[in-house]
């Protein structure tokens, strides 16, 4: 169900495709059993789709990729990074409305 | 969402919405449901729900909503992923404006619930997902071994805090009084637990951390004294906050902001229903907001073959 426009971000692939990348970086960090990441899941897909080429948007999995968790001190999910030039310049933490994400991204453009 | 009008337009999807919304299409009045920010409602963050009749064994939260949801959608409800921005309740048919637009709707049912309140400290939003939580089954996996503490003295909060004891090395219930409010069999889990303590008189006056929770601050109500409790996490369980912003203004609310109903579920504006914790501080359980989703749907329905001559 998941947009094929959005990447599977890991903590083998984190430093290539994100602190490597100049481009503005959606990370969302989410895992199975939390049901507002699940909520959320939807906002992050149509996100993708409305920024496709100019915002790169992943979604890294906090049960299977503990170190970029630990990193970045994510202790609570949904929590949605916004990357810019490898850098976090911005967060939103819970299941937000999709124009409270898009404003965050907008401001970064 | 199609533009035409609408028999029935239903706000929020927890136990009272998607039970209005399954009479109301069983009634084959096409309901449609717009679902909010937290679709499925505060069940999705919690894990097995022991008092929901019909289960023997308990159910998972989600796994209850999903299924209420299929119920409502096999007869016919339309539900919609989304939140609504606004509505105006003083025009007919009423109008309501989404992210994806404006419906109307000859009939409103009110069913947004109750989100959880914060503390309102400083840090507080800041060290929100850094330490700060106000979901246990969401958050608890960060603190494996590792000491964090809940405020609040209800049965909300003991809960979390037993759940909590999964992961926590240790867990602190911080109270404001001498004494709890939460139910026997919550109080007597949660005093049984050698992982769980207890700070009485306390409140928390201010989150200590640099990019994520390190300690929190405690001062005594009945001495003064301040103390510094080492925790890396804090869990907030004082209570909820009704989601009526939508309607300020437009339907008759109580002094904390829930909406006044009589005679069932009816609002003060005929047309316009409320079902759930939007409308209930009192009960606030699955089973009670699905039974007033129900009156909402059989209300709603009743108003329409009056004022349409539906059906």
């Amino acid at each position: 169900m998941a947009s094929d426009k959005i990447v599977t971000l890991t903590d083998g692939n984190f430093d290539s495709d994100v602190i490597g990348n100049q481009q503005l970086t959606i990370v969302d960090f989410w895992a199975e059993w939390c049901g507002p990441c699940r909520a959320l899941a939807p906002t992050i897909d149509a996100l993708a789709t409305d920024y496709a080429g100019k915002v790169k948007v992943g979604k890294l999995n906090v049960d299977e990729n503990p170190e970029v968790t630990m990193r970045y001190m994510v202790r609570g999910i949904p929590t949605v990074l916004l990357f810019k030039g490898g850098k976090v310049v911005d967060q939103q933490v819970g299941a937000v409305d999709k124009s409270v994400l898009k404003q965050m991204v907008d401001r970064h453009m | 969402m199609s533009d035409t009008t609408r028999s029935v337009t239903i706000i929020g999807s927890g136990p009272a919405g998607l039970t209005a919304a399954l009479y109301t299409a069983r009634a084959n009045l096409k309901p449609l449901l717009i679902e909010g920010l937290e679709a499925g409602g505060q069940l999705m963050m919690t894990t097995a729900v022991e008092n929901f009749p019909g289960f023997q064994d308990g159910i998972m939260g989600p796994d209850l909503m999903a299924a209420m949801r299929g119920q409502a959608e096999r007869f016919g409800a339309e539900v919609h992923r989304g939140n609504v921005t606004a509505v105006a309740l003083n025009e007919h048919p009423f109008r309501i404006t989404s992210e994806d637009g404006e419906i109307h709707t000859h009939a409103l049912i009110i069913a947004t619930g109750a989100s959880a309140r914060l503390l309102g400290l400083p840090r507080e939003r800041q060290l929100l997902g850094h330490g700060v939580s106000t979901c246990a089954t969401c958050d608890g996996f960060f603190f494996r071994g590792r000491p964090i503490a809940v405020v609040g003295g209800g049965d909300s909060a003991l809960e979390e805090a037993t759940f909590l004891t999964r992961f926590a090395s240790h867990v602190t219930v911080i109270h404001r009084r001498d004494e709890l409010r939460a139910s026997m069999i919550m109080q007597d889990k949660a005093r049984a637990n050698p992982r769980i303590s207890f700070e009485w008189n306390a409140e928390v006056v201010d989150i200590i951390g640099d990019g994520a929770v390190s300690a929190v601050r405690l001062r005594n109500l009945q001495t003064g004294a301040h103390k510094e409790l080492p925790v890396d996490g804090l869990f907030v369980a004082i209570g909820h906050t009704p989601n009526t912003a939508l309607f300020t203004g437009q339907l008759e609310m109580d002094e904390n902001g829930y909406l006044v109903t009589s005679d069932g579920p009816k609002t003060s504006i005929p047309g316009v229903f409320a079902c759930g914790d939007v409308q209930d501080h009192v009960y606030r359980q699955a089973i009670t907001a699905a039974g007033s989703g129900c009156m909402a749907a059989i209300d709603a329905e009743r108003y329409l073959a009056h004022r349409l001559g539906h059906r």
